[in-house]
């Protein structure tokens, strides 16, 4: 598969990052790397990390079934993570979620029809003092309410059309 | 040896080997410590946690499969604390396990059905929704019953560790972590069934098996593979005269527990719909069944006749058959045909080699040596496909002994995986620093090294100056017993010369014989047409040969005969009838019947395999094996010559198959399961 | 702009520079006494290294508490292998978010600690492994080690120092047992976050088969000031067992949620009270998790006399662990919490082992089917007993983890399981929803 020259520059750089004959320990950076790009961990992923680190595509596809941050089922363009762990559950996450599912019309680890949104209720993201938290990608928000929430869907879903 | 270190289990002092695992010291004692996870000769997991044991000084109980004992130390392994943790260890294996032993083929044979029943609770308190996935098929042999497995990782080690081959894994985590094949939904691999062997429960299962029988209705015979020459011990469950299964759980044998996929499952050929049930005798130009008595007495009259007219008898033997047969073979050519034309297919130079090791002791190695000596040097093969078992052997001495191997093949073989040196092509003498330095040698070495190269490489081997032992690596189960029974023209039993000329196998087949008779073998398979004037066949099926022969006798395979192998290492073994198959005899009886129907019995004396057998022992170099190992089920290792063996060289007449791990020579072919598998149809 | 107002109650060493402008440059970090602990320590010899981290009382800030300075002695010193150096920032422990502060605030301090931390075993190479979910971490600490690069202060020959020190960044990818040392060197080869076998521990065999010495990003920033100020004054800041600060992260019910840095043995109440400016909304404390959802949970009582260490701590049958304070009031649900918490580790357990892969599994849905009104008067002990049965016989300590605050969950707050029997509604209102995947 052909990369972006970026992600082929990334690749490159992780596989001189480790030791010699240790080109192994690039697997999840790559994948997770690719992933942010293609938007799933497809099989021609699967098959290039393989080949580029020298192991076999069980051998990936037992690693990447292990993260959870690793999807190989498309996720939307913005990716709804709603933490409902302890902290955030104090603060209603758990309410929040609901509110999101609600919102969205979609449910754990779905994504809406246009593949602009998609929705996970997450372990602990490590935002706990500033709860309920989420992460749209990777950018956190804090100490959200539902009508935050609603503000930021609105304002996404704005900037896709 | 480092002195033992003392330690106390169960109150009972004991003394162990420096490194010994707590298992295992307790083991050798006769202290059983549960494990699923623990297998011997595998990595260590420490995942099931049945093995808990209280340590002295230390607060928490430890896993004795990971612990090696010292000095002083202190284990119990019945306290009420260890009991409560195998017993909960189980309800939690048990949670998301189906019960489902009345329907499971591993019922009777279980681990976990044992180990419930010796240390677990009676009832469960889960009362929640298991979890379930359907079952999966593999391959045409690997059936994956997810909810069944305990996740011991037996099978993901087995397939790594011990072939080499890495076509299992482990995906997602949690709860719903799951064994998985290497290709998507399917596995592509050596497919062997070690996982399906090696699995305490009925996760992995045979799809040749499956549903067949309950264990404990089988009667179980260990025999020996008829397949390739590496002589593995296969143990056959059979029920009423018909084959179930194959494996070597009691890790008898030279091959332990390893079986590749002929060993396994190649025994079905036995029912094949195309097996011959009754004799064919040409009458108008047709072969048509007939009796027994008038297929013996057709071969009689015309052997008879010929004798008579002054015509000339060919006779080609087996690497398949039994060392009995092949024995009884050569005499019956010798002493009542008269004649020395008489051969079998050569698949390695095991002439050569012991005429250039004439003089020499303790020069072969045994399978066992692949295990223990130091270094090796494969020439030629590609072991793990050719020679599944002497390559599984290596391996295992790599992995627990790091031996060196030392590769030099035509093309990319397994074993490049963990040589020390691998090459491309045939250049060994380069080498010579490397090996000189090594503290001993075993040289491996196929059909691609015959006559003066062999000679060389043994002129090169004595060089090194290290104690150096040579296997010459020949296709079938009998291949090597073949040559020491003396189905040769030119040599007698024992690598006698005969002195006398005799026709080799490819002259037989061109040549206008009066008579030829082709025990077990398939001359005429590449399309050749007979030009003997009266053509006799034995064997399974009607092959290219038998469609052209006058007489067909149909004989039995090796499961459903007595008598003793020799494999490629000279390792004699004894093969056990498993089964009867009605209308085939064995190729020693219809032989000796054949003797009887020409008036020439006598001469050749009784035609039991046990007294043949002892007629060998009397007069092959080598065979007067202990009859107590091979009863036994033993191997026992000859050496059958150890002088000049003054003949002409035949470097031309050798030729192997290379056969891989999918094909066996005409036999594979009727083997339904070696044709099922997708791999046979990829690697053909 | 920082993310909640400091404390006055705070003794700032680690967290000093927060909420500087520019904080994270290395301009402003040199400005600040930056690298001089590096330069003293260079000077050093190793074995005084290590005497001074000894000296300083600091133990690892991941959650086990293990002594630093008797860590890194273990490394073997004349190992022919290459030593390395590695990092958890896996940040996973749930209530736990202060390493996040330390690599977005002040990432050199970071990696002056772990040259230092070379320094003391002559290692060359270090892995920062920072958990997937952080991504705008990475790009600030690989912003941090592009700029440490140019300015001499990573590569070779460090301000000709003679030492050499290669300094990567790792990225996880969702996997809290990744946070455990032995399964984070396996997630860091590429492999499954499945623990090791120990021993060998990673001092002797760690990342890559080698000696390596691993450690917790809040432990590796206090380095620099032992190493600058002295390991005495350091370990003066604390009780006599446990020295310096430890950056505590408030959170649940409390008026000042937010990460404080506090000298150890910081009393509990005044930690509530008036670092948090006590329980939202005038309600009571029910109960409280002292570091992190895997420590035993103390009830209100307990709590009287209690400090933020190791000892008070363990008298109470829980540990100090990793930081993140959970505050619960008097309107929370201890079986929902119970079954939030197990929710957490039945995702989270890797599988490898029996007791945790199932237990974890069988008490998520005992305590789901129990909230839902739909347990019996037996399930209560079971909850307890199940727990106790993967409790110390699990391969790592996720089981335990999972176990500990279960059983003092049920322990201590029993009467809350029977007033969800016999199909009554969860009794507290906040408490309703319950969202199960
Ligand atoms: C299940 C589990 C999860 C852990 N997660 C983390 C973590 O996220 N961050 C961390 O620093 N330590 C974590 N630890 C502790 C580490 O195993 C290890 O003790 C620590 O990183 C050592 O560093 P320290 O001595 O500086 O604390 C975890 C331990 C366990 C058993
Ligand atoms: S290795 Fe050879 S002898 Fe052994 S099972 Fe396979 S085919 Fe049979
Ligand atoms: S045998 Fe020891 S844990 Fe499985």
């Amino acid at each position: 598969m052909t990369l972006s020259p970026q992600l082929e520059a990334k690749f490159n750089k992780l596989l001189e990052s480790y030791p010699p004959g240790r080109q192994r320990s690039a697997m999840i950076p790559m994948l997770l790397y690719g992933q942010d790009e293609i938007g799933s961990v497809t099989d021609d992923l699967i098959e290039e990390v393989a080949g580029r680190i020298g192991v076999t595509a069980l051998q990936v596809n037992e690693v990447l079934s292990y993260y959870s941050m690793l999807h190989r089922k498309p996720m939307g363009k913005y990716h709804i993570q709603v933490c409902t762990n302890i902290s955030c559950l104090l603060h209603d996450g758990d309410k929040l979620y609901e509110h999101a599912c609600k919102k969205l019309g979609i449910g754990h680890k779905e994504a809406t029809a246009d593949g602009q949104f998609s929705l996970e209720e997450v372990e602990c993201m490590g935002a706990c003092s500033w709860a309920p938290a989420i992460q749209v990608n990777y950018d956190f928000h804090h100490f959200v309410t539902p009508e935050q929430l609603d503000r930021l869907l609105d304002g996404l879903k704005k900037n896709a059309v | 040896m480092a002195d033992p270190v003392k330690l106390t289990i169960d109150g009972r002092e004991i003394h162990a080997a420096p490194g010994t695992l707590v298992i295992d010291a307790a083991k050798q004692n006769g202290i059983e410590v549960p494990a699923f996870c623990y297998y011997e000769g595998l990595t260590l997991q420490a995942a099931c946690r049945m093995c808990l044991v209280e340590i002295e000084k230390t607060p928490k109980l430890q896993t004795a499969c990971t612990v090696p004992v010292a000095e002083g130390m202190v284990v119990r392994t019945e306290t009420p604390q260890v009991a409560t943790a195998r017993k909960y260890m189980l309800e939690f294996l048990l949670t998301n396990h189906p019960l489902d032993c009345p329907v499971c083929d591993k019922g009777g044979e279980c681990e976990l059905q044992d180990m419930t029943f010796r240390y677990g609770v009676g009832e469960s308190r889960f009362t929640e929704e298991k979890v379930h996935t359907p079952e999966k098929q593999f391959s045409p042999v690997v059936f994956f019953d997810a909810p069944r497995c305990i996740l011991c990782y037996r099978c993901v080690r087995v397939c790594d560790e011990g072939l080499g081959v890495k076509a299992l894994g482990v995906i997602n985590r949690g709860v719903v972590s799951e064994i998985a094949p290497n290709h998507g939904d399917h596995l592509e691999c050596d497919e062997c069934g070690a996982c399906i062997d090696i699995c305490p429960v009925g996760a992995l299962t045979s799809g040749a098996y499956r549903y067949q029988t309950r264990p404990w209705e089988m009667t179980h015979v260990g025999t020996i593979c008829t397949h390739c020459a590496d002589g593995c011990k296969t143990t056959l469950g059979t029920r009423n005269d018909r084959i179930l299964r194959g494996n070597n759980r009691d890790r008898s044998g030279v091959n332990g527990e390893f079986l590749c996929i002929k060993g396994r499952y190649g025994f079905d050929f036995y029912d094949h719909p195309e097996r011959l049930q009754a004799p064919l005798l040409r009458v108008n130009g047709k072969l048509e069944e007939v009796s027994w008595a008038q297929a013996l007495n057709a071969v009689a009259q015309k052997f008879n006749q010929t004798l008579a007219d002054g015509g000339t008898f060919g006779v080609i033997g087996s690497n398949h058959t039994s060392n009995e047969e092949n024995f009884y073979l050569q005499k019956f050519a010798r002493e009542v045909l008269r004649t020395n034309h008489i051969d079998h297919h050569r698949t390695g130079d095991v002439v050569t080699l012991l005429d250039a090791l004439s003089g020499k002791e303790g020069k072969l190695a045994t399978v066992a040596d692949l295990y223990e000596r130091k270094a090796f040097l494969v020439l030629g093969a590609d072991l793990a496909l050719e020679h599944p078992l002497l390559s599984y052997q290596i391996r295992a001495n790599y992995r627990h002994h790091q031996a060196h191997i030392y590769v030099v093949t035509p093309g990319a073989v397994r074993e490049d995986h963990y040589s020390t040196v691998s090459l491309r092509g045939r250049d060994y003498a380069s080498l010579r620093d490397k090996l000189k330095a090594e503290s001993e040698l075993v040289v491996l070495f196929d059909d691609s090294y015959k006559g003066d190269d062999v000679r060389k490489l043994v002129e090169f081997g004595e060089s090194l100056g290290i104690p150096v032992k040579y296997i010459a690596l020949v296709d079938y189960s009998n291949s090597r017993g073949a040559v020491d029974m003396g189905v040769a023209p030119e040599l007698l039993p024992g690598y006698k010369p005969s002195g006398q000329p005799g026709m080799h196998y490819g002259e037989m087949r061109d040549a206008n014989l009066g008579a030829l008779w082709v025990v077990g073998a398939n001359p005429l398979k590449n399309g050749a047409q007979r030009k003997a004037g009266f053509l006799v066949v034995q064997d399974m099926f009607l092959t290219e040969t038998a469609q052209q022969a006058d007489v067909v006798l149909p004989a039995a395979s090796a499961y459903e005969k007595n008598g003793t192998v020799t494999n490629a290492t000279g390792e004699v073994q004894r093969l056990k009838r498993g089964i009867n198959t009605m209308g085939a005899k064995p190729d020693l009886e219809i032989m000796g019947f054949i003797a009887r129907e020409m008036g020439a019995a006598a001469a050749l004396g009784p035609w039991t395999p046990d007294a043949v057998f002892e007629q060998i022992r009397k007069n092959v170099r080598g065979y007067q094996v202990p009859l107590p190992v091979l009863m036994t089920g033993g191997a026992a290792q000859t050496m059958p010559v150890n002088g000049r063996i003054p003949v002409e060289s035949r470097p031309d007449l050798v030729h192997s198959d290379h056969n891989g791990l999918f094909a066996s020579g005409t036999l594979g072919r009727y083997s339904k399961v070696l044709n099922s598998v997708m791999e046979s149809r990829l690697r053909r | 702009m920082l993310y909640n107002e400091p404390s006055p109650l705070e003794t700032r060493v680690l967290s000093r520079r927060f909420g500087k402008p520019n904080s994270a440059s290395i301009d402003t970090y040199l400005a600040d006494d930056g690298y001089k602990a590096f330069l003293k320590a260079s000077k050093m010899k190793p074995e005084e290294i290590i005497e001074e981290v000894k000296a300083s009382n600091l133990r690892g800030r991941g959650g086990a508490g293990f002594p630093t300075g008797m860590k890194w002695s273990f490394v073997p010193r004349n190992s022919p292998k290459p030593k390395y150096i590695v990092v958890n920032a896996d940040e996973s422990e749930p209530g736990t978010c202060k390493d996040r502060l330390l690599m977005e605030y002040d990432p050199h301090q970071l990696i002056e600690g772990i040259l230092i931390a070379g320094l003391s075993v002559d290692a060359h190479a270090g892995y920062i492994y920072v958990r997937g979910e952080y991504r705008y971490l990475i790009e600030i600490l690989d912003k941090a080690l592009a700029e440490a690069y140019q300015k001499g202060w990573l590569g070779k020959n460090i301000q000709g120092t003679g030492f050499d020190f290669e300094l990567y960044t790792h990225t996880g990818a969702g996997a809290y047992e990744c946070g455990e040392e032995s399964a984070l060197l396996e997630s860091l080869e590429g492999k499954r976050g499945v623990p090791r076998i120990r021993p060998p521990f990673p001092a002797v065999v760690g990342a890559f088969q080698c000696p390596t010495i691993l450690n917790n990003v809040e432990t590796y920033c206090a380095v620099p000031a032992i190493i600058r100020d002295g390991g005495k004054a350091f370990a003066d800041l604390g009780v006599p067992k446990a020295g310096g600060t430890k950056l505590t992260c408030l959170t649940g019910h409390i008026n000042k949620p937010g990460v404080y840095e506090l000298p150890l043995g910081f009393p509990v109440l005044k930690l509530i009270e008036e670092v948090g400016g006590g329980i939202r909304n005038g309600k009571k404390l029910k109960a409280f998790i002292p570091g992190g959802s895997s420590c035993p949970i103390l009830t209100a009582a307990e709590c009287e006399g209690a400090t933020m260490d190791y000892d008070s701590m363990a008298s109470r049958k829980s540990m100090l662990g990793s930081g993140g304070v959970v505050v619960m009031d008097e309107d929370t649900c201890m079986v929902k919490a119970a079954l939030r918490i197990m929710r957490f580790y039945a995702h989270e357990s890797c599988g490898w082992c029996i007791p945790c892969r199932e237990g974890t599994a069988w008490l998520r849905k005992l305590l789901t089917r129990f909230h839902q009104g739909m347990g019996t008067r037996t399930d209560i002990d079971l909850i307890g007993d199940v727990s106790r049965n993967m409790l110390g016989r699990t391969f790592c300590p996720l089981g335990d983890a999972a176990a500990l605050p279960t059983i003092s969950i049920v322990e201590k707050f029993r009467q809350e399981f029977e007033d969800h029997l016999d199909g009554k509604p969860c009794p507290f209102e906040h408490a309703r929803h319950m969202v199960t995947v």
